[in-house]
């Protein structure tokens, strides 16, 4: 009985946030504000129902799985690399230089600017 | 020679472990079978990733990713208020500029990663020459604010993770 309220609140949980992130892409406006909606769908949305699925097979099914740690991963490995294409191909399409604040630096941002020889060189440089 | 067969130790191990958790069983076949992956990945994909970087004090990224969980928690909960009681006009989005203390790029990813990952915060472009990170702030009236909190919550630690 517990368990099965718990598992049932989780669910609810992941439902909700699902749904508030979709809200979200439909209130908000500009493309980068819609960015932060899918963020935050995949992390507390997709979070619940894997806690919910976790809680399932080790209470009910008596069995512990991993998949759901690897989705947990995967999950957070990926939606990160794909919200930065989209905000460097958004800025680059529609955003002008002096639209973004300064680095505070010598050189500019990555898609502006090459980057100087032997400097620490992060990856997202190179996808620029 | 174990270095050009373990380029990223590290990274072998991690293969092994995922391989054993996506078959969910622990068997001699699976073992060897992950062990195998283990060694001809890294070796394989070894000329994109040159470095040989080592994590200087490992066992500081278990309590650094509960601090992340929990702030993935909390800050979902603020940005579901934003989102469903602010009226649009009233949203006040915001770049702003986080000067970086780290150096090494993977340390670099890890945080750009987790500041997309906490809501609320999303990791735009970084300087050309690595040294500060662009990111857009959703919702907030003090930007200064922001920048402290990322420095001290997430960049100090990661300094203290990577060395």
């Amino acid at each position: 009985m517990l368990v099965e309220v718990l598992i049932s609140f989780f669910l609810v949980v992941s439902g909700i946030f699902g749904l508030i992130g979709s809200l979200g892409l439909l209130k908000l406006t500009d493309t980068m504000q819609r960015l932060h909606a899918p963020t935050k769908a995949t992390t507390l949305g997709v979070g619940g129902v894997l806690i919910a699925s976790m809680l399932f097979m080790l209470l009910v099914k008596d069995h512990l799985s991993f998949h759901e740690l690897m989705i947990t991963l995967f999950l957070f490995l990926t939606a990160p690399i794909s919200t930065l294409f989209i905000a460097q191909t958004h800025i680059l399409m529609n955003l002008k230089r002096g639209d973004l604040p300064d680095t505070g630096r010598e050189h500019s941002w990555s898609i502006y600017d090459d980057p100087p020889d032997q400097a620490p060189v992060g990856e997202e440089n190179a996808k620029g | 020679m174990l270095k050009r067969i373990f380029p990223h130790p590290l990274l072998s191990r991690s293969l092994l472990l995922v391989w054993l958790m996506l078959v969910n069983k622990v068997t001699p076949g699976n073992v060897l079978l992950g062990g195998v992956l283990g060694i001809l990945v890294p070796i394989l994909t070894s000329p994109y990733w040159p470095g040989r970087p080592g994590l200087k004090r490992p066992f500081l990224t278990i309590p650094y990713i509960f601090i992340v969980l929990w702030d993935i928690v909390v800050a979902s909960i603020q940005v579901a208020r934003i989102v469903l009681f602010k009226p649009r006009n009233q949203i006040h989005s915001q770049w702003i500029v986080v000067p970086l203390d780290l150096t090494s790029p993977e340390a670099i990813t890890v945080l750009a990663g987790t500041i997309t990952m906490t809501p609320g915060t999303v990791s735009a472009l970084l300087a050309a020459d690595g040294g500060s990170l662009l990111v857009h702030c959703l919702h907030s009236d003090d930007p200064d604010d922001v920048r402290d909190e990322i420095k001290t919550r997430y960049e100090a630690r990661l300094k203290e993770i990577f060395g």
